[in-house]
């Protein structure tokens, strides 16, 4: 930081005796205010631009190669983006990945909502019922993984024990191609609805209590009031909730860390998330180019579901006339 | 707990009138629902003392609690490694993160200069980033720069994230003019603003984000997979990830582990939940 300080004691004196013979240059203040905020801002902008920005680009010009197991790249042209639309394993997992993302983001807007009007309102032990609701989402997602798959073991796991007294019992929850997914979808929202219960109550908390109150003397009763003002009022929220649980769906780690320790994409690749495959590619198979092809079509198409959502939604606005 | 007080909240299946039966509806449906919740966690916790034949059973109390499985985790497995190198990079990850995050949004905020917008812009772009997409690029990266196995591999790309730069600069941007403009005419230059105005007055929000910080790196899987082999270098999620693929049957042992990992982040979230909480609930708008 000695440069920052350098330039800052100089321009500080520049300020005061003006036009004395201070170096380096005599800055203005003005100028001072950029340099220094260059400075403030250089750490961060070099790590995101090496760590972030530079993959993101290497990412979409890496799948153009055939990267060998020893760092070899020969270029190759379409052949990765051809043989991807061949392979019954990647379209596969686009399909896995398409269901996945249909039932998760609205899976976690309704469990949102719901549990926000629920620890809305004043009843005794709140803190707590917020806390224990949210809780999931401090546990990491191998964990998780790890306490789900013993829950649900064939037959003698508890969630099986406890279906069988209900006439439920005898499903193989990790175990059935039909079933699976659904399983980790489960698992997923238990994690990740607490997070998404304090976005919305932040957003239901910033409703001014008057329009309830002038709603309920016009006699609006409580499904009126939630359509008329909690839901027009929520726009801004409820965009929030769904750009962030897209993103999450299509390329977030928890879809990896869930199918990596609890299903391995099984059975009969049920669970093969995109996702998943690609680490599968690039780190089981070392095909670092094909990974990569695979991984900038996703990229590719969560690009165009957000800009599906923006479209929907009127940038965010939800403005409709 | 007077009837004024919930009179006001038109949510749920109770209609005017009926404030009283609405709100213990609420209540014991929440009851309900955070028992439920919780219950895998407290299941985990109750086998992780059971023995390996009563692992199954289907009492919450252990019929023969044992510390038997605890014991076989911290010696049979380098359990303590694993949580130092766990502790190690999560809290550097934390300290410098803290430090150039808030360095970046004290300009981002405060300052003024061109192109402020745009880097803005550029690095809030990068929220929409998560690590799968850029997985192998940034491995292929971080492995020419000779990272691959080390501490510095797991430690310095899990630095920059926009999320907390965002959630800094929301708060800065609510800091009054005037401290800063009187520390300026004294002749102040703007590193000692940072620290000597801009730092201190952070503090709540900078104990929320080293909380967030910390148990993210705590629990982050995906990276130290990728960037380490060495078991020396296993941090607990990739430790207990390989342990339970050769252990697959071990339930009690699984759980044992398990608990060891998860209850440090479950402990600080209790002691500093509302700041947790603040700063996730803050990060909803923009």
């Amino acid at each position: 930081m000695s440069v920052l300080s350098a330039g800052e004691a100089a321009g500080t004196q520049a300020g005061r005796r003006r036009g004395a013979a201070v170096r380096p240059s005599r800055l203005s203040q003005t100028k001072r205010e950029w340099v220094a905020a260059y400075l403030f801002l250089l750490p961060d902008l070099l790590g995101l631009l090496l760590f972030i920005g530079i993959p993101m680009v290497l990412s979409l010009s890496l799948g153009f190669f055939n990267v060998s197991g020893f760092g070899t790249y020969t270029f190759s042209g379409l052949a990765n983006y051809q043989k991807m639309f061949a392979d019954p394993l990647f379209l596969g997992s686009l399909q896995v990945t398409a269901k996945y993302v249909v039932v998760l983001v609205p899976g976690l807007y309704i469990s949102g909502l719901g549990l926000a009007l629920l620890v809305k309102r004043p009843v005794p032990l709140l803190g707590l019922f917020r806390a224990m609701l949210f809780l999931p989402n401090v546990i990491s997602l191998v964990v998780v993984a790890l306490i789900w798959k013993f829950l649900l073991v064939d037959r003698i796991g508890v969630v099986n024990v406890l279906l069988s007294k209900v006439g439920l019992g005898g499903r193989s929850w990790l175990g059935d191609p039909d079933l699976t997914l659904w399983a980790l979808l489960a698992v997923t929202i238990w994690f990740l609805m607490g997070f998404y219960m304090l976005i919305f109550l932040a957003g239901l908390q910033e409703i001014p209590r008057e329009y309830y109150d002038a709603a309920r003397i016009d006699g609006a009763g409580p499904w009126r009031s939630f359509r008329d003002i909690t839901l027009p009022l929520l726009k801004p929220t409820s965009f929030f909730v769904l750009l962030v649980s897209l993103v999450a769906a299509v390329t977030g780690p928890q879809g990896f860390d869930l199918v990596y320790v609890m299903t391995s994409g099984g059975p009969a690749n049920s669970t093969n998330l995109t996702t998943y495959y690609v680490f599968d590619q690039a780190f089981r198979y070392s095909n670092f180019g094909y990974a990569a092809a695979m991984a900038s079509f996703l990229v590719l198409a969560l690009l165009v579901l957000t800009g599906i959502l923006f479209a929907l939604t009127r940038g965010g606005r939800f403005d409709f006339d | 707990m007077t009837s004024t007080e919930f009179r006001d909240e038109p949510f749920g299946m109770r209609v005017a009138g009926e404030g009283r039966t609405g709100i213990a509806g609420v209540f014991f449906a929440l009851v309900a629902i955070s028992l439920l919740t919780v219950f895998p966690l407290v299941w985990m916790v109750s086998s992780a003392f059971k023995t390996g034949t009563d692992v199954y059973s289907l009492s919450i109390i252990p019929e023969t609690p044992t510390l038997e499985n605890f014991r076989y985790v911290f010696t049979e497995l380098p359990f303590f490694r694993y949580m130092f190198n766990s502790f190690f990079v999560s809290a550097t990850v934390t300290v410098v993160a803290l430090f150039f995050h808030s360095m970046a949004a004290y300009a981002l905020a405060r300052l003024r200069f061109p192109g402020r917008e745009l880097i803005f812009r550029l690095i809030f772009s990068t929220l929409l980033v998560s690590l799968p997409v850029i997985l192998v690029p940034l491995f292929v990266l971080v492995r020419a720069m000779g990272m691959l196995n080390s501490y510095a591999g797991l430690i310095i790309p899990a630095i920059f994230h926009a999320f907390g730069i965002f959630l800094l600069r929301q708060f800065y941007l609510g800091i009054p003019d005037e401290l800063e403009e009187a520390a300026i005419l004294d002749g102040a230059g703007y590193w000692r603003v940072y620290a000597n105005i801009i730092l201190p007055l952070s503090r709540p929000i900078l104990a929320a984000l080293a909380v967030f910080f910390f148990l993210a790196n705590w629990n982050s899987f995906l990276w130290p997979l990728t960037i380490t082999n060495d078991p020396d270098l296993w941090v607990v999620q990739t430790g207990i990830a390989s342990f339970q693929q050769q252990y697959r049957s071990a339930q009690n042992y699984i759980m044992a582990a398990s608990t060891v990992v998860a209850m440090p982040t479950m402990v600080l979230f209790f002691i500093f939940q509302r700041q947790l909480v603040e700063s996730i609930k803050t990060s909803g708008f923009k």
